[in-house]
């Protein structure tokens, strides 16, 4: 019985599961609505030890309520004087024998995946002419704000990770300062960015971004790396191939790009004086900056990561960033006419590449 | 128990350090905080052989030039030979000769004062050629795992000067039988465990 | 308070009852010595708890700032596990486990009281850092990067508080294997001891084993910190992993040091109560062992994210999972205890049976973090958070209480109201869920652990509200328990030997309290539940004694332990202003002089304890025996 059980009940108890548990949480922020290859195994690894537990869960309550109901003094009588039984080798052998079962089906697919997610050989690998096969991403997390650097293309942004659909995506990831966890619940579980070595994984994005009622993925840091870390919020931009190579191909474009201290336009004038020296406006370069790129401020979803992306929060961030993210390394620029915030604040707004 | 109680070589028992309740429970615990003190050593050497050669680009300190054998081999012997003239202590202690365990004992703790002035005085050369407690992660794992048995030894020496003292004009008892015993003990951990550290910091930092 | 010993105290003044309870070596007293000191951190973390669900019962809140929420969440970790659960529990060893071996005292005494006192001002130097500069705030974990770049002397305060609290559990390890080891009465083998007894016996070992990495920890934490060590500074080549593995080498075998004994409880309360003996005794305690050695196995499954491997992640993937099975079968023996016995419930029971399905719950999330690549979405997440709460609250917690109902007319002659035990279970049960159960969600939803607030478009508001109210509920819960204990002590309605009727093991076959002696004479153990054993073959006394009464070997109080300790609390604010102020180097010093003086007193000053003259004892004994007459 308990064969035919398994043959097709399992699958639809599976499913049902998944359909329940997928009802839970945002679609662009849940590792229960997965859109990516590796959030999909994980997810079905949740499922099938979720389905195991509940038996167990189900036998341990059958058995504690029938004791309870049988067994209660209040139906047997104060005198009553139960049998002091020993034990019983059989019942012993049961419950250590089923539940090693239980967990080799447990342990098998977690060690082949343990194995298939650990796997970046193929990040090395080029093709004939020498380029890489896959995309890799270099990730630097600093204190409050995340650099991606795409060494391929000798390209750099912040904040607001770019990536193309339907293939493997690797990650160089590191931290600058202190340590933090690189983390999209909605495409895979995370891995730690550590301050000794480079860590490598891989994530597969399967869903571009653009429905998403933000249009992105979020992303957190999950390891604790001060007084902000809760606002160490990243975001997600996923396009398919196309989509990607002109993305790539407008951040070469801003080859060069800098303020002019002279420029007409007050804000590049002013963010040429005052913002410069931490901040570049060119997309292309290396990670390493002081402080985030703003080649696509414009196009991006959030001030500081968490913030409305409008006017009002640009200029309150600029003039104290301590408040909205303690212990940040940005000073306050509270010398700044209001003026000039302004002007700043639209310079930065109109700083594109993505149309 | 009355200290009073006079012995005789023949009336004294076969197992003194563990002749009473209070002395068996001594005896376990002892041996049970040495378990202690080997983990706490483990880590100590795990640590050490994950650090002992990193230290920050620019800085030349390695254990295949800083360290000097002869002198950690005199060390060792001085150590090594504590031990044995501790053993023969324990065994005049056992024949109820408390003359001769003292002097033994006596011997025990200046061949550790000579080990201590020996590591003292490698300690000060190495801070002289700059390679201090915060040189490296390679120093400050060298001095921590050896320093921690360095004030082992020198425990275990104000240790053994107390028992030699206090015990100097009443002689054995059961009481503090025990006392000596755990401390002779004591002295043999510290000496299996400068026996690591002779191989595994200065030998096969040297060698290896 | 009925014994002569005790009578004399209540007619001492207020001055000679405070040296009393500074010097006592008496284990019963020490253990309730461990009980108030445990129950004030235990309050303590729970305030700050409760400020950590009120900061986070809206989105985007700021009742709290981001970096004191840092400093909550650190000391409610730090405090719940080193200053309330472990002292509470090493209070009911203390008190009860020499009483279930038939002994009249623990092995060391002196390094007993040595070690209450170590963990009292190693708590209290921890909790100054409130007032003094910082508290803590790179988690109970202290990873190393921010536990080094963390400003302030908030880290100082947890390296060099934890490294006074740790020694002293260190001490009080070593006590209770030595005791176990040599004190059990004649007849008392290992496998006739109750199971309270051998979970005590195995989490020592662990104490022991555990807390020597823990320490050399903290060392370098300190040193890198005040001394400028590299052991975690990365430029000068240090590595911080090594701080993960030390930490969780320590930390993971400290779970079960603290669940073992919760196990011990429960156990002790399903026989009770079903008045039945353990079902599968033998396999219990094998289960047991091997809990406590596979405890050391898997240190590395905290770590999966870290980026160790796919090798080491597999391998200690499924050694973790291996702590399944002898888990499992502790679960299914206790119900195989129920099965077939007379079940009572009374107020500890009530709590052993909220503890299976909790426990159960946070044993099968276990094992799902165990499969490494799941964890890697679960990790650091708030599914964490409800899992080891689950463990933690679920098993221990409950444990505790149920252990202050059940030992409390033991340890103070008097029972606590069942009737207020009850509501206290029952607000503390449906708080708990309620807090817990649907935190499990949102860490699958994406938020992670130890965030200080959260924006409102990310789904999590109505999950967390309902969390913070199961918190408060949780406080109302412990409010009554309160309330209980100061009714019932002003009350005082005293209790014979075996309170609960249904008593199986030594401690209910004498006076509630006991006399400081114990035993007026060794009992001889015929088996296992030797109190039943006797009872049923109508032995009116409960025990059978090994030896005429004679005059008894008892060890004078000292008040050495507090000065040594008092002295090690001095030398670490020493160690911690040395940098900033000149007084800092003269004072670390002076506390460490005074400290080795203390022992060297110690070791000088001969202490060879008293004895209690027969006379006197057959005359306490009569007087019991009048006094449980009298109030009957």
């Amino acid at each position: 019985m308990m064969k035919g059980l398994k043959k097709w009940r399992f699958p639809a108890m599976l499913a049902a599961l998944a359909l329940v548990l997928s009802g839970c949480g945002e679609e662009y922020l849940s590792a229960l609505r997965p859109s990516g290859e590796v959030g999909q195994e994980q997810f079905n690894l949740l499922i099938l030890t979720s389905l195991i537990m509940l038996l167990v869960i189900l036998v341990v309550v059958v058995i504690y309520v029938a004791a309870l109901v049988k067994f209660r003094r209040s139906r047997l009588g104060e005198d009553h004087m139960p049998d002091d039984v020993e034990g019983s080798h059989k019942l012993e052998f049961i419950w250590t024998a089923i539940p090693i079962l239980l967990l080799l089906i447990i342990a098998i697919p977690t060690v082949y995946y343990t194995y298939k997610l650990g796997d970046v050989s193929a990040m090395e690998k080029t093709d004939d002419d020498g380029n890489p096969e896959h995309l890799v991403v270099d990730v630097t997390a600093k204190l409050y704000w995340w650099e991606f650097e795409y060494p391929e293309y000798g390209i750099v942004t912040a904040q607001e990770l770019v990536v193309p659909t339907g293939e493997k995506v690797f990650f160089n990831l590191k931290a600058a300062d202190v340590k933090h966890s690189f983390w999209i619940p909605a495409i895979g579980g995370k891995m730690d960015t550590n301050v000794d070595n480079l860590n490598k994984f891989y994530l597969v994005f399967d869903k571009e971004s653009k429905d998403l009622k933000d249009g992105v993925f979020y992303g957190k840091c999950a390891e604790l790396c001060g007084p902000s870390h809760a606002l160490m919020d990243f975001k997600v931009k996923t396009m398919n191939r196309d989509d990607f190579d002109g993305w790539v191909a407008a951040m070469k474009e801003t080859e060069g790009q800098m303020p002019d201290k002279d420029s007409a336009d007050a804000g590049e004038a002013a963010f040429a004086q005052s913002c410069i020296g931490c901040h570049a406006t060119s997309g292309v370069g290396a990670s390493g900056a002081a402080g985030p790129n703003m080649a696509t401020f414009g196009d991006r979803n959030r001030v500081a990561g968490y913030l409305d992306h409008d006017k009002e929060n640009i200029v309150n961030w600029i003039q104290d960033p301590q408040k909205y993210k303690p212990g940040n390394l940005m000073p306050a620029f509270d010398s700044l006419s209001d003026e000039d915030l302004d002007a700043i604040a639209d310079y930065l707004l109109g700083l594109k590449v993505e149309e | 128990m009355d200290l009073n109680t006079k012995f005789t070589a023949k009336s004294w028992p076969d197992h003194p350090e563990t002749a009473t309740m209070e002395a068996k429970n001594k005896f376990v615990g002892f041996w049970l905080f040495l378990g202690g003190e080997t983990i706490l050593f483990a880590t100590l050497f795990a640590t050490y052989l994950a650090l002992r050669n990193s230290v920050p680009s620019g800085n030349d300190f390695s254990t295949d030039t800083l360290f000097e054998l002869p002198l950690v081999f005199v060390m060792t012997m001085l150590l090594l030979t504590s031990s044995l003239t501790s053993v023969y202590a324990m065994y005049h202690m056992k024949n109820y000769n408390f003359k001769a365990m003292q002097l033994w004992l006596a011997i025990t703790g200046f061949l550790g004062l000579g080990f201590l002035g020996f590591e003292v005085y490698e300690f000060t050369h190495y801070i002289h050629l700059g390679f201090t407690y915060g040189n490296s992660a390679f120093s400050s794992a060298f001095y921590t795992l050896v320093g921690t048995h360095g004030l082992h030894v020198a425990i275990g020496l104000v240790w053994l000067s107390l028992l030699i003292l206090r015990n100097a004009r009443r002689g054995l008892n059961l009481y503090n039988a025990t006392k000596y015993y755990t401390f002779s003990l004591y002295w043999h951990f510290i000496d299996v465990v400068w026996v690591f550290i002779f191989t595994v910091v200065y030998l096969m930092g040297v060698v290896g | 308070m009925t014994t002569a010993a005790n009578t004399v105290a209540q007619k001492k003044g207020f001055g000679a009852t405070l040296w009393d309870w500074l010097t006592t070596v008496d284990h019963k007293k020490i253990g309730i010595l461990y009980l108030i000191g445990g129950g004030f951190f235990f309050v303590l973390g729970g305030i700050e708890a409760l400020m950590i669900r009120l900061q986070l019962l809206v989105p985007n809140n700021d009742f709290v700032s981001a970096g004191f929420f840092n400093e909550l969440i650190t000391m409610h970790g730090t405090t719940m596990i080193f200053l309330a659960a472990m002292p509470l529990l090493f209070g009911f060893m203390n008190a009860i486990v020499p009483l279930q071996i038939g002994a009249r005292d623990v092995a060391f005494p002196f390094i007993n009281s040595l070690g209450f006192w170590m963990f009292f001002f190693g708590g209290l130097f921890l909790n100054l850092s409130w007032f003094i500069d910082a508290a803590p705030d790179a988690g109970w974990t202290s990873y190393a990067s921010l536990s080094i770049a963390s400003t302030g002397h908030g880290i100082d305060f947890y390296a060099i508080g934890l490294q006074i609290a740790g020694a002293g559990t260190l001490m009080a390890g070593i006590n209770f294997l030595v005791t176990i080891i040599n004190m059990r009465a004649p007849g008392m083998t290992y496998m006739r001891m109750p199971l309270f007894t051998w979970t005590t016996f195995v989490a020592s070992a662990l104490i022991l084993f555990a807390f020597p990495p823990l320490t050399v920890g903290l060392f370098f934490l300190t040193f890198d910190r005040m001394f400028g060590g590299n052991f975690f500074h990365v430029d000068g080549g240090g590595n911080t992993i090594i701080w993960e593995h030390i930490f969780w080498i320590f930390g993971h075998p400290e779970v079960y040091i603290l669940v073992l004994p919760s196990f011990g409880i429960f156990s002790e309360i399903f026989s009770i109560f079903s008045r039945k003996r353990l079902f599968g005794y033998s396999a219990m305690v094998f289960a047991t062992v091997l809990i406590g050695f596979l405890g050391f196995m898997v240190w590395a499954h905290h770590m999966f994210t870290v980026g160790l491997g796919p090798t080491a992640n597999a391998i200690f993937a499924v050694a973790t999972m291996a702590i399944a099975v002898p888990t499992g079968v502790k679960i299914f023996n206790w119900l195989l205890t129920m099965w077939g016995g007379s079940i009572r419930i009374t107020t500890p029971m009530l709590y052993a049976l909220g503890f299976i399905p909790s426990f159960v719950m946070g044993g099968v999330t276990g094992v799902q973090q165990g499969a490494a690549p799941l964890d890697y979405q679960l990790h650091d997440s708030y599914f964490i958070v409800a899992h080891f709460h689950y463990v933690i609250v679920g098993g221990v917690v409950l444990a505790i209480l149920a252990a202050t109902h059940l030992y409390w007319p033991k340890m103070f002659g008097t029972m606590l109201s069942e009737k207020l035990g009850k509501v206290t279970f029952w607000f503390f049960f449906i708080g708990f869920h309620m807090t817990f159960f649907l935190q499990h969600f949102l860490g699958l939803m994406g938020m992670p652990r130890r965030v200080w607030t959260y924006n409102k478009d990310q789904g999590w508001d109505l999950f967390n509200a309902i969390s913070s109210v199961g918190a408060l509920l949780m406080a109302i819960g412990v409010i009554v328990l309160v309330i209980n204990i100061i009714m019932t002590t002003a009350k005082n309605e005293r209790v014979g030997n075996d309170p609960w009727e249904d008593g199986r093991t030594l401690e209910w076959a004498i006076p509630s309290p006991p006399p400081f002696y114990n035993f007026p004479q060794t009992p001889l153990v015929r088996g296992l539940d030797t109190f039943w054993i006797e009872k049923k073959e109508g032995n009116k006394r409960g025990y059978i004694a090994a030896e005429p009464i004679s005059d008894i070997h008892m060890p004078n109080g000292s008040f050495i332990p507090f000065v040594m300790t008092l002295g090690l609390f001095i030398a670490g604010f020493g160690a911690m202003f040395r940098l900033e102020h000149s007084w800092g180097l003269p004072v670390l010093i002076g506390g460490l002089v005074l400290t080795f003086l203390a022992m060297a007193t110690r070791s000088i000053k001969d202490d060879l304890g008293f004895y209690v003259t027969k006379d006197e004892i057959i005359r306490t004994e009569k007087e019991i025996l009048r006094s449980e007459r009298g109030s009957n």
